[in-house]
Protein backbone atom coordinates (compact mmCIF):
# COMPACT_ATOMS: atom_id res chain seq x y z
CA UNK A 1 0.00 0.00 0.00
CA UNK A 2 0.93 3.47 -0.93
CA UNK A 3 0.89 6.69 1.17
CA UNK A 4 1.01 10.38 -0.12
CA UNK A 5 4.26 11.48 1.69
CA UNK A 6 5.15 15.27 1.76
CA UNK A 7 8.65 14.49 1.72
CA UNK A 8 10.66 17.49 1.74
CA UNK A 9 9.53 21.07 1.70
CA UNK A 10 10.52 24.46 1.15
CA UNK A 11 9.53 28.40 1.56
CA UNK A 12 10.75 31.73 1.05
CA UNK A 13 9.44 34.09 4.02
CA UNK A 14 11.35 37.25 3.54
CA UNK A 15 14.00 37.93 5.40
CA UNK A 16 14.12 33.78 5.64
CA UNK A 17 14.93 30.99 3.20
CA UNK A 18 13.64 27.31 4.63
CA UNK A 19 13.95 23.72 3.64
CA UNK A 20 12.32 21.65 6.38
CA UNK A 21 11.53 24.78 8.54
CA UNK A 22 15.24 25.59 8.87
CA UNK A 23 16.21 28.60 7.71
CA UNK A 24 19.09 27.72 5.06
CA UNK A 25 19.59 31.72 4.23
CA UNK A 26 18.20 35.05 5.52
CA UNK A 27 18.89 38.39 3.82
CA UNK A 28 18.29 41.93 4.69
CA UNK A 29 14.88 42.79 3.13
CA UNK A 30 13.88 46.12 1.53
CA UNK A 31 12.96 45.66 -2.18
CA UNK A 32 11.39 42.64 -3.17
CA UNK A 33 13.22 42.10 -6.56
CA UNK A 34 16.85 42.64 -4.79
CA UNK A 35 15.67 40.48 -2.35
CA UNK A 36 15.30 37.74 -4.94
CA UNK A 37 18.31 38.95 -6.74
CA UNK A 38 20.56 38.49 -3.54
CA UNK A 39 18.56 34.95 -2.77
CA UNK A 40 19.84 33.59 -6.27
CA UNK A 41 23.02 34.57 -5.79
CA UNK A 42 23.48 33.31 -2.11
CA UNK A 43 22.22 30.06 -3.60
CA UNK A 44 24.85 29.68 -5.97
CA UNK A 45 22.44 29.18 -9.06
CA UNK A 46 23.48 29.77 -12.21
CA UNK A 47 20.54 30.03 -14.77
CA UNK A 48 20.79 33.44 -16.64
CA UNK A 49 17.12 33.62 -17.89
CA UNK A 50 16.14 33.95 -13.74
CA UNK A 51 16.83 37.20 -14.20
CA UNK A 52 14.30 37.44 -17.39
CA UNK A 53 11.86 36.64 -15.21
CA UNK A 54 9.10 38.82 -13.38
CA UNK A 55 9.32 38.36 -9.04
CA UNK A 56 6.55 35.84 -9.10
CA UNK A 57 8.09 33.21 -11.48
CA UNK A 58 11.55 34.23 -9.53
CA UNK A 59 10.15 33.22 -6.48
CA UNK A 60 8.50 30.11 -7.95
CA UNK A 61 11.84 29.12 -8.96
CA UNK A 62 14.19 30.01 -5.87
CA UNK A 63 11.63 27.96 -4.04
CA UNK A 64 11.96 25.40 -6.11
CA UNK A 65 15.44 25.29 -6.43
CA UNK A 66 15.77 24.87 -2.35
CA UNK A 67 13.12 22.13 -2.33
CA UNK A 68 14.82 19.95 -4.66
CA UNK A 69 18.46 20.64 -3.50
CA UNK A 70 20.44 17.53 -4.03
CA UNK A 71 17.59 15.48 -5.31
CA UNK A 72 17.67 14.29 -8.75
CA UNK A 73 14.37 14.48 -9.78
CA UNK A 74 14.68 13.73 -13.59
CA UNK A 75 16.42 9.80 -12.01
CA UNK A 76 13.86 9.11 -9.53
CA UNK A 77 10.47 9.93 -11.54
CA UNK A 78 9.36 9.78 -15.25
CA UNK A 79 8.89 13.77 -16.54
CA UNK A 80 5.37 12.71 -17.61
CA UNK A 81 4.69 11.49 -14.26
CA UNK A 82 5.81 14.71 -12.10
CA UNK A 83 3.23 17.00 -11.59
CA UNK A 84 3.11 21.05 -10.32
CA UNK A 85 -0.03 22.24 -8.82
CA UNK A 86 0.51 26.08 -7.42
CA UNK A 87 -2.13 28.19 -5.93
CA UNK A 88 -1.91 31.54 -5.53
CA UNK A 89 -4.04 35.19 -4.88
CA UNK A 90 -2.53 37.65 -6.58
CA UNK A 91 -2.68 35.96 -9.83
CA UNK A 92 0.10 37.98 -12.12
CA UNK A 93 -1.66 41.34 -11.29
CA UNK A 94 2.13 42.89 -10.55
CA UNK A 95 3.18 42.31 -13.91
CA UNK A 96 -0.55 42.93 -15.43
CA UNK A 97 0.10 46.42 -13.69
CA UNK A 98 3.35 46.75 -15.27
CA UNK A 99 2.40 46.15 -18.92
CA UNK A 100 -1.11 48.39 -18.09
CA UNK A 101 1.28 50.93 -17.12
CA UNK A 102 3.20 50.96 -20.40
CA UNK A 103 0.28 50.97 -23.14
CA UNK A 104 -1.54 53.48 -21.15
CA UNK A 105 -0.38 56.72 -22.99
CA UNK A 106 -1.04 56.35 -26.60
CA UNK A 107 1.59 59.04 -27.74
CA UNK A 108 3.97 56.36 -25.12
CA UNK A 109 2.85 53.22 -26.28
CA UNK A 110 5.77 50.82 -26.31
CA UNK A 111 4.62 47.59 -24.40
CA UNK A 112 7.38 45.29 -23.29
CA UNK A 113 7.39 41.74 -25.10
CA UNK A 114 9.46 40.44 -22.26
CA UNK A 115 6.94 42.12 -19.85
CA UNK A 116 3.84 40.78 -21.76
CA UNK A 117 5.12 37.03 -21.44
CA UNK A 118 4.52 37.13 -17.59
CA UNK A 119 0.83 38.30 -17.63
CA UNK A 120 -0.43 35.19 -16.78
CA UNK A 121 0.06 33.27 -13.55
CA UNK A 122 0.89 29.73 -15.51
CA UNK A 123 4.25 30.90 -16.50
CA UNK A 124 5.32 30.33 -13.35
CA UNK A 125 4.56 26.48 -13.46
CA UNK A 126 5.97 26.65 -17.21
CA UNK A 127 9.28 27.81 -16.22
CA UNK A 128 9.46 25.37 -13.75
CA UNK A 129 8.71 22.93 -16.06
CA UNK A 130 11.39 23.69 -18.26
CA UNK A 131 14.12 24.29 -15.44
CA UNK A 132 13.20 20.85 -14.37
CA UNK A 133 11.88 19.07 -17.38
CA UNK A 134 8.76 18.35 -15.83
CA UNK A 135 6.06 17.15 -18.23
CA UNK A 136 3.07 16.01 -16.52
CA UNK A 137 -0.26 18.17 -15.20
CA UNK A 138 0.31 21.12 -13.71
CA UNK A 139 -2.40 24.10 -12.81
CA UNK A 140 -2.01 27.43 -11.03
CA UNK A 141 -5.31 28.05 -9.13
CA UNK A 142 -6.35 31.15 -7.62
CA UNK A 143 -7.30 30.87 -3.95
CA UNK A 144 -7.74 33.94 -1.44
CA UNK A 145 -5.51 32.00 1.51
CA UNK A 146 -2.95 29.16 0.97
CA UNK A 147 -6.38 26.51 0.82
CA UNK A 148 -5.02 23.39 2.30
CA UNK A 149 -7.92 21.40 1.75
CA UNK A 150 -8.54 22.87 -1.88
CA UNK A 151 -4.54 21.71 -2.76
CA UNK A 152 -5.30 18.32 -1.02
CA UNK A 153 -8.22 17.95 -3.24
CA UNK A 154 -6.33 18.70 -6.28
CA UNK A 155 -3.15 16.78 -5.64
CA UNK A 156 -4.91 13.50 -4.68
CA UNK A 157 -7.02 13.25 -7.43
CA UNK A 158 -3.83 13.45 -9.65
CA UNK A 159 -2.43 10.84 -7.83
CA UNK A 160 -5.75 8.57 -7.41
CA UNK A 161 -6.15 8.94 -11.39
CA UNK A 162 -2.52 7.36 -12.11
CA UNK A 163 -1.72 10.99 -13.84
CA UNK A 164 1.27 11.06 -11.65
CA UNK A 165 3.95 9.64 -9.31
CA UNK A 166 5.36 12.74 -8.02
CA UNK A 167 4.39 16.37 -7.30
CA UNK A 168 5.23 19.28 -6.42
CA UNK A 169 2.36 21.50 -4.53
CA UNK A 170 1.76 24.53 -2.68
CA UNK A 171 1.57 28.65 -3.01
CA UNK A 172 3.32 30.93 -4.31
CA UNK A 173 2.08 34.56 -3.93
CA UNK A 174 4.41 37.55 -5.03
CA UNK A 175 2.32 41.15 -5.17
CA UNK A 176 4.96 44.00 -4.65
CA UNK A 177 6.25 43.95 -0.86
CA UNK A 178 4.09 40.78 -0.19
CA UNK A 179 6.11 38.13 -1.21
CA UNK A 180 5.32 34.06 0.27
CA UNK A 181 5.79 30.84 -0.71
CA UNK A 182 6.08 26.65 0.86
CA UNK A 183 6.10 24.24 -1.57
CA UNK A 184 5.98 20.41 -1.32
CA UNK A 185 7.41 17.80 -2.56
CA UNK A 186 4.37 15.20 -2.55
CA UNK A 187 5.63 11.37 -3.41
CA UNK A 188 3.45 8.15 -3.58
CA UNK A 189 5.41 5.95 -1.11
CA UNK A 190 5.05 1.91 -0.15
CA UNK A 191 4.48 2.08 3.51
CA UNK A 192 7.22 -1.02 3.56
CA UNK A 193 9.58 1.93 3.12
CA UNK A 194 8.49 4.29 5.10
CA UNK A 195 10.72 5.31 8.00
CA UNK A 196 7.71 6.54 10.81
CA UNK A 197 9.97 8.80 12.77
CA UNK A 198 10.53 11.16 9.41
CA UNK A 199 6.86 10.78 7.76
CA UNK A 200 4.48 13.89 7.37
CA UNK A 201 1.43 12.76 5.49
CA UNK A 202 0.25 14.55 2.80
CA UNK A 203 -3.19 15.31 4.47
CA UNK A 204 -5.10 18.60 5.04
CA UNK A 205 -3.76 19.29 8.84
CA UNK A 206 -0.58 18.73 7.89
CA UNK A 207 -0.39 21.20 5.10
CA UNK A 208 -2.74 23.64 6.93
CA UNK A 209 0.28 23.30 9.61
CA UNK A 210 2.98 24.01 7.19
CA UNK A 211 1.34 26.56 5.79
CA UNK A 212 0.56 28.64 8.66
CA UNK A 213 4.21 28.27 9.84
CA UNK A 214 5.60 29.29 6.31
CA UNK A 215 3.34 32.51 4.95
CA UNK A 216 1.36 33.87 8.16
CA UNK A 217 3.41 36.68 10.06
CA UNK A 218 5.44 36.35 13.13
CA UNK A 219 6.81 32.76 13.01
CA UNK A 220 10.32 33.42 11.64
CA UNK B 1 43.76 66.70 -42.52
CA UNK B 2 41.17 66.59 -45.84
CA UNK B 3 37.80 67.21 -45.11
CA UNK B 4 37.18 63.99 -45.92
CA UNK B 5 39.44 62.20 -43.71
CA UNK B 6 38.09 64.45 -41.11
CA UNK B 7 34.34 63.41 -41.98
CA UNK B 8 35.45 59.62 -41.86
CA UNK B 9 37.16 59.77 -38.74
CA UNK B 10 34.07 61.64 -36.94
CA UNK B 11 31.89 58.78 -38.59
CA UNK B 12 33.87 56.26 -36.88
CA UNK B 13 33.84 57.89 -33.61
CA UNK B 14 30.30 58.42 -34.17
CA UNK B 15 29.98 54.52 -34.74
CA UNK B 16 32.00 53.47 -31.50
CA UNK B 17 30.02 55.64 -29.05
CA UNK B 18 26.75 54.45 -30.76
CA UNK B 19 28.29 50.55 -30.22
CA UNK B 20 29.34 51.48 -26.95
CA UNK B 21 25.73 52.73 -25.88
CA UNK B 22 24.03 50.35 -27.49
CA UNK B 23 25.71 47.40 -25.70
CA UNK B 24 24.35 49.66 -22.39
CA UNK B 25 20.84 49.77 -23.43
CA UNK B 26 20.71 46.00 -24.67
CA UNK B 27 22.10 44.78 -21.26
CA UNK B 28 19.34 46.81 -19.82
CA UNK B 29 16.01 45.92 -21.63
CA UNK B 30 17.39 42.39 -21.50
CA UNK B 31 18.39 42.11 -18.29
CA UNK B 32 21.58 40.42 -19.25
CA UNK B 33 22.75 41.18 -15.55
CA UNK B 34 25.68 39.26 -14.93
CA UNK B 35 27.15 40.39 -18.49
CA UNK B 36 28.93 44.01 -18.41
CA UNK B 37 29.51 45.82 -21.65
CA UNK B 38 32.96 44.91 -22.09
CA UNK B 39 31.80 40.87 -22.15
CA UNK B 40 29.92 41.91 -25.59
CA UNK B 41 31.97 41.50 -28.89
CA UNK B 42 30.38 44.13 -30.91
CA UNK B 43 31.05 41.38 -33.96
CA UNK B 44 29.59 38.28 -32.31
CA UNK B 45 26.43 37.04 -33.19
CA UNK B 46 23.56 38.21 -30.88
CA UNK B 47 21.72 34.89 -31.61
CA UNK B 48 21.89 31.63 -31.20
CA UNK B 49 25.17 31.62 -29.21
CA UNK B 50 27.10 34.13 -27.37
CA UNK B 51 24.36 35.94 -25.23
CA UNK B 52 22.07 33.08 -26.29
CA UNK B 53 19.02 35.31 -27.05
CA UNK B 54 15.76 34.05 -27.63
CA UNK B 55 12.77 35.15 -29.46
CA UNK B 56 11.85 37.14 -27.06
CA UNK B 57 14.74 39.01 -27.17
CA UNK B 58 14.24 39.61 -30.57
CA UNK B 59 10.88 41.12 -30.24
CA UNK B 60 12.62 43.64 -26.84
CA UNK B 61 15.09 44.61 -29.63
CA UNK B 62 12.69 45.70 -32.35
CA UNK B 63 10.90 48.12 -29.46
CA UNK B 64 14.53 49.20 -28.62
CA UNK B 65 14.95 50.50 -31.89
CA UNK B 66 11.78 51.85 -31.82
CA UNK B 67 11.13 53.38 -28.56
CA UNK B 68 14.78 55.18 -28.70
CA UNK B 69 16.04 55.74 -31.95
CA UNK B 70 12.48 56.07 -33.76
CA UNK B 71 13.00 53.43 -36.16
CA UNK B 72 10.38 51.09 -37.00
CA UNK B 73 11.51 47.52 -38.77
CA UNK B 74 8.60 46.92 -41.63
CA UNK B 75 10.07 43.71 -42.30
CA UNK B 76 10.46 41.02 -39.87
CA UNK B 77 12.75 38.71 -42.58
CA UNK B 78 14.88 42.10 -42.16
CA UNK B 79 15.54 41.53 -38.37
CA UNK B 80 18.03 38.36 -39.06
CA UNK B 81 20.63 40.62 -40.96
CA UNK B 82 20.16 43.98 -38.46
CA UNK B 83 20.18 42.13 -35.36
CA UNK B 84 23.34 39.75 -36.67
CA UNK B 85 25.53 42.15 -33.62
CA UNK B 86 25.53 45.24 -32.37
CA UNK B 87 28.14 46.54 -34.83
CA UNK B 88 24.75 45.76 -37.64
CA UNK B 89 22.90 47.23 -35.20
CA UNK B 90 24.77 50.66 -34.96
CA UNK B 91 25.54 50.41 -38.81
CA UNK B 92 21.66 50.04 -39.38
CA UNK B 93 20.89 52.79 -36.53
CA UNK B 94 23.47 55.61 -38.58
CA UNK B 95 21.78 54.62 -41.97
CA UNK B 96 18.17 55.18 -40.90
CA UNK B 97 18.24 58.29 -38.58
CA UNK B 98 19.95 59.97 -41.49
CA UNK B 99 17.32 59.71 -43.86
Amino acid sequence: MKLMLITRYSAVKPPVLLFNGSIVNEIDFNDPGEYLKTAYRRLNLSYPKFFKMDNLCKLAFLTTEILLKDFDLNSRYPSEKTGLIILNSSSSLETDEKHQESISDRNNYFPSPSVFVYTLPNIMTGELAIRHKIKGENSVFITEKPDAEFLYGQVSELFGSGRVNCCIAGWVEAYHEKLTSCLFLVENIEMADIEPKEIIIFDPSNIERIFKETTEDGTY
Amino acid sequence: MTPQILNESLKRQQRMELIEKLKLEIIEVLNLEDIKPEDIDADAPLFGEGLGLDSIDALELIVLLEKNYGIKIEDPKEGRKIFASVRTMADYILEHQKK
